[in-house]
């Protein structure tokens, strides 16, 4: 029913969504500074940045998710401001999530109910999507990961939206079904109907968008027409000046002499969510960085390693001797610790700095008797020294800046003398002094024989600190860099799966 | 966003008093009581004297008690509502036991379903995961259950509240109530627990952030486990004392103190989600009520009036306190 | 068919415990009759409508602690209201009543949305202060019912074209249990806010992003709630003819007939069907306890430990499902 309108092309050249000067801030923290994003009738576009630049804060104001702080949105030549989700959605403004957004203990036919979406446009449009043995009294949580998100688009295309908002839509799609989902995005356009994309995928971007919008640090910084090679313009765009002023930065990472005797950590053929299949080591005395784009299993890599996660399958092994954590005091027996990436999850927020640090103390069974203060005392203002924690506001760690209260997070495990720290982003905003010491930090440690694992969303930290950096992709170690080629671009380009440049362009 | 927040100069006046109330909550506390005090005294010219005071703070020890489980439970994000059956089935296994048996086996029998109690709690919260409050509910029914039915055995012996007991409850030497002796040791081991061991530690650090503290390497299970059956142990103790001073043991002894020791805990500035309060202010809270009780007999308030306003007392304090933290 | 059987197994499960029982008591009492099931209907009535109050307010993903003592605000209203009035004023009284239970479960529902304070501290606070109001109304049990309300719950109703062997064993009280729950779920199952409310107990994000008034729904839940917890206090006037301000033991029991009937404890699964089979079961045991001539506080004791059991296993599997 569609296709009888699909032969035309859009006379009209002013957009149906125009977003200009879009901004966002969290309290004192801005998410979107300045973002705009011009989408024409029966247009693909797609939306692009690295990790943090701002696409899903864009991607929540845009579908009433969330209230921007400044800018304005027009549908098509009218301004809008969305209250609710509903609101977008009835303005013609459809999503479909990264996560599935079914209601999971209803069935399929009351879910189409609750959106008051019509079933017979819906199941055609789940035929066409290439799924032929849907019931509709099945519950939503019985229902593939992948077939739930295909539901979900079904579920939007059936609502006949003006603007269809895909967000990472092929990311969990076997093959076969992303073939599909490509196919039927074109031919909405074809129908006059308008597409946001975003995917961190290429080879699709170039199948099937007419335009990409390029965000980075909350803003938009370029608009482009795909056309073979403007992948390379994209990861410029997305790096910004950062590819001048990496360059320009010594190593302050280098390699170390080899230990002799089995690697302090290695993992084999771990799978934990998204990784199907992960391998490395990590030395001692070495700082191993981790890359991948966002979502990719990092966390759950980290939280394998530190107890707080069951893999499903393959082995994690600390001096040569296979261990199972059943808990993260188990990982903390071994050395193990991990240093999330959100502090908050971390810290006891309400607590002082000093019961921060000397929380692992506590915890074993025998430690739970009297403290002794003088002793605990002396332990950690030699950690708060050695980080320099500035201890003004103590009393609270929730009222120190976040460099310092990840300087508490990380003091917490030297002064437990933890042998091997996983640190999970620990540089996320906060501001570059911290960082420095941090990352000299980092380095004096390995230079003592201990070892660290350091995932990082800023890759031109991996050369600040790292020996190695490990990057993966798609479920899988893709690549493994030395220091002295992890550039930002090299590493974004393999972290996009793409391959080394001086095997494509000499 | 370096700098820290030390710096007084551009912090508004309401977060300051904000600060202020977080970083010293007993002065308001201190304030409070004695308004209530001189409200009492104008109401009522010449009640407060010396007698009057040792009966106020009689009647506020075994509620200090009982407010100090529910300190200790609610610093890790929990609520212990057994306490008021536990304390009423010591209360009435010492004055049936006692006079057979003596004193001594008459308070360890007393204690063991204390400790059969807070071990059925702590298992189904620190294991099961029951929410507190519904869990140290059920436990409560079973033992209200439990002890009708020993009641029905015991109905020949009779009940006898045991000397030691009610000098304990009731006597008053020099000026001071007996109770203090029992009191302020109790008062200091729970303090000493709480800032001084690592197990307080712990009790504010899962109630704080249960996450962080896991991947600190804490326990939960072993940390919850040993909290129940503490603060059943407690709440058996406050039993034994407040049938000294009621002594009339009934199936319904304690009941009236569960409202109020949850409230007084509240008031004395612990936060019902955990991670933030202290015993002193809880002991400052259990004076506020009985006092505010007295108030409210004065001025010959129903049992449900008062019954409403501890329960606003509960509701209003837990949403100031959200409003606190949330502005931040 | 086979799906029907399988999504209702539960259900299904519950029936044949309920036969077996059935059974049983028939077997320790052999003449065990229609009266006497008509009294343990009697007995269930208020039980049943506390349940069903519980459920919804789970279903939508939250715990009204405060169950009981609505009842107990609901029953003492009625009971003062219709002390010594005509019987006609009755007819007034029982709207009254109904609507106050709604305005006392919308306003669980507004202050757990508007204060942000989690819905088990509310409801704990509210418990409180419903107490304290019963106990104004009323400081002891007392005041009255109307004698045709009273009526409404005691004996059997003949029923055309059916024999009385049979009408006998359907009890007035199992009739207007089944009217006043059917009058109030049936519709609400098959509305958009029924839909709702299963939606933000299931996932509250899911919900948002599919345009669901999350607030909106959860005051209207509560609200059903204490309408359904305003039927659980008539009915305990109706069946005492007096109102009692101390609220009974219906709130853990309501958590475990929730919880037995295969309503998830967090949200957005099962029925009404389920936990009001299961309440039924939970006091044929009682009755199975009592005819086997145990000491009736020991009954309490056993029942209790059903409760917390029932209890702690539906938090385990809560768990599990988390986790999973």
């Amino acid at each position: 029913m569609l296709e009888t309108t699909g032969a035309k092309k859009p006379v009209t050249t002013n957009p149906i969504l125009d977003a200009t000067g879009v901004a966002k801030n969290y309290g004192a923290v801005a998410a979107l500074r300045n973002a705009s994003l011009s989408v024409l009738p029966g247009e693909v576009h797609a939306l692009m940045g690295a990790n943090g630049a701002g696409k899903s804060t864009l991607v929540k104001i845009l579908t009433g998710a969330v209230r921007p702080s400044g800018g304005r949105i027009q549908i098509r030549g009218e301004t809008r401001e969305f209250s609710s989700p509903g609101a977008a959605r009835r303005a013609g403004l459809v999503p479909v999530y990264q996560e599935p957004s079914l209601i999971p203990d209803l069935d399929i036919a009351s879910n189409l109910r609750l959106t008051r979406t019509p079933v017979e446009p819906f199941a055609e449009w789940v035929r066409e999507l290439g799924v032929n043995d849907l019931s509709l009294g099945a519950t939503a949580r019985d229902v593939p990961l992948a077939i739930q998100r295909v539901l979900d688009l079904a579920r939007a295309l059936a609502a006949e939206p003006h603007v269809l908002l895909l967000d990472e839509m092929t990311a969990a799609l076997p093959a076969d079904l992303a073939e599909r989902v490509v196919d039927v995005v074109r031919r909405q356009s074809a129908a006059g109907r308008s597409v946001i994309f975003i995917s961190h995928r290429f080879v699709e971007i170039a199948a099937m968008c007419d335009r990409a919008t390029v965000l980075r640090d909350g803003e938009t910084v370029g608009v482009l027409k795909i056309e073979t090679g403007v992948e390379e313009r994209i990861v410029e765009l997305m790096l910004g000046a950062k590819i001048e002023k990496a360059r320009g930065v010594t190593h302050g990472a280098r390699s170390t002499a080899t230990v002799a005797g089995p690697p302090r950590v290695a993992v084999r053929n771990l799978a934990v969510g998204k990784l199907q299949d992960v391998s490395f080591e990590l030395a001692n005395g070495e700082v191993a960085g981790v890359v991948a784009l966002e979502g990719q299993g990092q966390d759950e890599l980290f939280e394998a390693l530190a107890g707080a996660r069951k893999p499903s399958a393959g082995t994690i092994e600390v001096d040569g001797a296979a261990v199972r954590f059943a808990h993260p005091a188990d990982a903390i027996r071994a050395g193990l610790a991990l240093v999330p990436g959100d502090r908050s999850e971390a810290l006891l927020m309400h607590r002082s700095v000093r019961e921060n640090i000397a929380l692992p103390f506590s915890a074993p069974f025998r430690r739970w008797g009297p403290i002794a203060l003088r002793k605990e005392r002396a332990t950690v203002t030699a950690a708060i020294e050695r980080l320099q924690i500035d201890t003004r506001a103590q009393r609270e760690v929730q009222r120190l800046s976040g460099g310092n209260q990840q300087k508490v997070t990380i003091a917490r495990w030297i002064a437990a003398e933890t042998r091997t720290i996983l640190c999970f982003d620990p540089t996320r905003g906060i501001d570059v002094r911290t960082k420095r010491e941090i990352y000299r930090l980092l380095r004096e440690l390995a230079g003592q024989g201990f070892s660290v694992l350091y995932y990082t969303s800023e890759l031109e930290e991996v050369q600040h600190v790292c020996d190695r950096a490990i990057v993966i992709f798609g479920g899988r170690v893709v690549d493994v860099l030395p220091v002295e080629i992890a550039d930002e671009a090299a590493l974004t380009r393999a972290a996009y799966g793409l391959p080394r440049q001086s095997e494509v362009a000499p | 966003m370096s700098v820290t927040a030390a710096g007084a100069e551009a912090v508004p006046l309401g977060k300051r008093i904000r600060r202020f109330m977080s970083d010293r909550p007993l002065v308001p506390l201190v304030i409070l009581l004695v308004l209530l005090v001189v409200a009492l005294q104008i109401l009522r010219p010449g009640i407060v004297n010396e007698r009057w005071i040792a009966n106020t703070v009689k009647f506020a020890i075994p509620l200090a008690i009982l407010a100090g489980c529910q300190t200790m439970t609610m610093l890790t994000g929990g609520i212990d509502l057994s306490v008021s059956t536990v304390a009423t089935m010591a209360a009435f296994i010492v004055s049936t036991q006692a006079v057979e048996h003596g004193p001594v086996i008459g308070v360890a029998l007393a204690l063991l379903p204390a400790v059969l109690i807070g071990l059925a709690n702590g298992i189904g919260v620190g294991i099961f995961r029951v929410h507190p409050l519904i869990m140290t509910l059920g436990t409560s029914l079973v033992g209200i259950g439990c002890l009708q039915v020993y009641q029905r055995t015991v109905i020949a012996t009779g009940t006898k509240v045991p000397a030691f007991l009610s000098w304990l409850g009731t006597g008053v030497t020099g000026g001071f109530p007996n109770a203090l002796l029992l009191f302020i040791p109790v008062a200091s081991l729970i303090l000493f627990v709480l800032n001084r061991t690592g197990f307080g530690r712990l009790l504010y650090a899962v109630g704080d952030n249960e996450r962080a503290a896991r991947l600190s390497g804490v326990v939960y299970w072993k940390v919850i486990l040993a909290l129940y059956v503490g603060s059943s142990l407690l709440a058996g103790v406050a039993g034994l004392l407040y049938v000294g001073l009621i002594k009339a043991p009934s199936l319904s002894l304690a009941d009236p103190l569960l409202l109020p020791s949850v409230a007084a805990a509240v008031v004395g500035g612990t936060s019902i989600f955990g991670g933030r309060g202290g015993y002193t202010g809880t002991i400052l809270g259990a004076l506020i009520l009985t006092v505010l009780t007295t108030l409210l007999t004065i001025l010959q308030m129903p049992e449900g009036a008062r019954r409403i306003l501890f329960g606003l007392i509960v509701l209003l304090v837990t949403a100031a306190y959200l409003r606190i933290v949330e502005d931040r | 068919m086979i799906r029907l059987i399988r999504r209702n197994a539960w259900v299904a499960g519950l029936c044949v415990l309920f036969i077996l029982l059935a059974v049983t008591t028939k077997l320790i009492q052999p003449d065990y009759g229609a009266g006497d099931f008509g009294s343990l209907m009697r007995a269930v009535l208020p039980y049943a409508f506390a349940v069903a109050a519980q459920t919804v307010v789970v279903i939508a993903g939250g715990i009204d602690l405060s169950v009981a003592a609505m009842m107990a605000v609901t029953s003492v209203t009625a009971a003062a209201m219709m002390n010594g009035a005509s019987e006609s004023h009755a007819l007034f009284v029982v709207p009254f009543v109904l609507a106050l239970g709604l305005c006392l479960g919308a306003l669980n529902g507004f202050l757990i949305v508007w204060t942000r304070v989690p819905d088990i501290v509310v409801t704990l606070s509210t418990l409180f202060v419903f107490q304290g109001v019963a106990l104004l109304i009323l400081d002891a049990p007392g005041g009255g019912a109307a004698e045709w309300l009273k009526g409404l719950v005691v004996g059997t109703v003949p029923i055309p074209f059916l024999p009385e062997s049979v009408t006998a064993w359907i009890p007035k009280a199992l009739i207007v249990l089944v009217i006043c729950l059917a009058v109030v779920w049936i519709p609400l199952r098959r509305s958009q806010l029924g839909l709702s409310i299963y939606a933000i107990g299931s996932s509250e994000l899911a919900a948002f992003r599919s345009g669901v008034s999350v607030a909106r729904t959860k005051i209207a839940a509560y609200a059903i709630g204490g309408l359904f917890a305003a039927m659980g206090g008539l009915s305990l006037t109706l069946s005492t003819g007096i109102g009692a301000p101390i609220p009974g033991p219906y709130l853990l029991a309501s958590v475990a007939a929730v919880v037995l009937g295969g309503v998830a404890l967090g949200g957005g699964k099962g029925g009404l069907l389920g936990p009001i089979i299961a309440v039924i079961v939970l006091r044929l045991v009682r009755t199975d306890l009592t005819l086997l001539a145990v000491d009736p506080n020991a009954t309490t004791i056993i029942e209790g430990l059903i409760m917390v059991i029932v209890v702690m296993l539906g938090a385990f599997l809560a768990m599990r499902g988390r986790t999973r």
